[in-house]
């Protein structure tokens, strides 16, 4: 597939954070369909050299922070300045804090992390697992020339709260963060990697903001 | 509004799809990627790709299909079928499966599903259930629904929902392949006692079954086989015709 010119995906290297978080090999796979060949990495100088650094993740919160901080790769995340994307776990940990085994995050956004309950009349099921749409979507760059249909795909059991940084939200139990942006941060709840024609355009769109 | 899920389920045998499937599109119609990508491009919202190979030294060749399915489809996918340890697990998830799918192992050994969920996270591990009716009560059955249990499918359910499962996959055995539609009360019986997602399997014939398993038995997904591989319902159309009946579909 033709996406991005074939200039900026040679010359382009992206990184995805290495974490004890799971399944990151999808991740790696949909930016191979874009013509991108990432590098999985803890090593810091990589991180810090990379035009773009991917944070995924599926996990649990605070053994994920307690790695990171072993490593310094807390210290590292946080003076990052080139575009940086935290996926599903990775937006959890960009908060200030998440519910999840009462964690500390790295404080990237002022919003919390909470569980969800469901509602004492509905039917609810946690984890939100399966399909689900992007709404009240805010003007960003990550949004240029979206398909049509705005299903995502779920799987968390945490949820970050709106804030004045929620790019997007979903609707499920209650409104939440889908997607995040502050400077050079980018984050998104839902799986892009799995999310077909629009998550795939969502990773396009990150990997072509320019960097500073 | 989290949608209802459609999946087409893929029977693979020494790393070929299996069970007939007929689709003029498809230079190959036993390759699994290639109807795969085909499914998930008419709008199947994931896939399941069951494993029916008799030999445990043909299991590299699925880990070699999952890899290729992970690099080409771009939504989720379970991989099940003779899965029953911890590496097996680890195999296929590295290899890029979303979700495994465990049965017979789980009721031999119902601690497997405590320890998948600790390692892996309950998101990731499907416990199938085939379940079949007698005196008026289900019971649990395994090895492709030739051993009876002495489990009955209600509190087996609710067993797997406590020790970690992510989902259940329930197939009726009573109604696999009758084309009668799914079984509705002992869906909407399971699905709406369970704190985790219920996907309906077996008796799917027409778009109308469709409907009544997410409404009337309340199932949060539906699977089927034959009926999306003989072309007898397209995805494209159960999804507008859901969507006209009001359950809610990722179109």
């Amino acid at each position: 597939m033709e996406v991005l010119g074939s200039t900026l995906k040679l010359s382009m290297k992206v990184v995805l954070i290495k974490y004890n978080a799971g399944n990151v090999q999808s991740v790696l796979y949909a930016l191979a369909r874009l013509g991108v060949e990432a590098e999985l990495t803890d090593e810091i100088e990589k991180i810090r050299s990379a035009d773009r650094v991917i944070f995924p993740g599926q996990g649990e919160a605070s053994s994920a922070m307690s790695y990171l901080k072993e490593r310094r790769l807390d210290q590292v995340i946080q003076e990052i300045k080139q575009p940086f994307l935290g996926v599903c776990l990775g937006l959890q940990l960009l908060c200030t804090h998440s519910e999840e085994n009462d964690t500390d995050c790295l404080g990237i956004f002022p919003i919390k992390v909470k569980r969800f309950i469901p509602s004492a009349y509905s039917q609810e099921k946690v984890p939100h697992v399966g399909w689900n749409s992007l709404e009240n979507l805010v003007k960003n760059p990550l949004f240029k020339d979206l398909p049509e249909s705005k299903f995502m795909y779920y799987v968390h059991s945490y949820y970050a709260e709106l804030g004045e940084h929620t790019l997007a939200t979903t609707s499920y139990i209650h409104d939440f963060t889908a997607l995040l942006h502050r400077d050079n941060y980018w984050a998104i709840q839902a799986h892009p990697e799995k999310s077909g024609a629009l998550g795939e355009k969502l990773l396009e769109n990150f990997l072509a903001i320019p960097s500073n | 509004m989290l949608t209802k899920r459609i999946i087409p389920c893929l029977d693979i045998k020494d790393g070929r799809t299996v069970k007939g499937v007929n689709f003029v599109e498809l230079r190959d119609a036993g390759d699994p990627v290639a109807l795969a990508k085909l499914y998930s491009e008419q709008g199947a919202d994931e896939l399941v790709f069951l494993d029916i190979t008799a030999t445990v030294d043909k299991r590299k060749t699925l880990v070699d299909l999952v890899t290729q399915v992970a690099k080409e489809v771009r939504i989720p996918f379970t991989v099940g079928g003779g899965i029953g340890s911890i590496a097996d697990v680890y195999a296929l998830l590295a290899a890029g499966a979303d979700k495994i799918s465990i049965n017979s192992a789980a009721v031999a050994r119902p601690e497997l599903v405590d320890a998948l969920a600790r390692e892996f996270g309950s998101q990731c591990i499907v416990v199938a259930i085939d379940s079949r009716q007698r005196d008026r009560k289900d019971w649990v059955h395994t090895h492709g629904g030739r051993k009876v249990t002495t489990l009955q499918t209600n509190a087996w359910a609710k067993e797997l929902a406590d020790r970690g499962a992510g989902e259940i996959l329930l197939t009726s055995m009573d109604h696999d392949g009758t084309k009668e539609g799914f079984a509705l009360d002992l869906t909407a019986a399971i699905s709406s006692t369970l704190p985790i997602p219920v996907i309906a399997s077996g008796g799917a014939g027409g778009m109308l079954h469709f409907k009544d398993v997410f409404t009337l038995g309340k199932a949060d997904a539906a699977l089927a086989a034959s009926i999306f591989h003989f072309k007898e319902i397209g995805i494209l159309e159960l999804k507008m015709y859901l969507e006209k009946e009001g359950v809610v579909v990722r179109n």
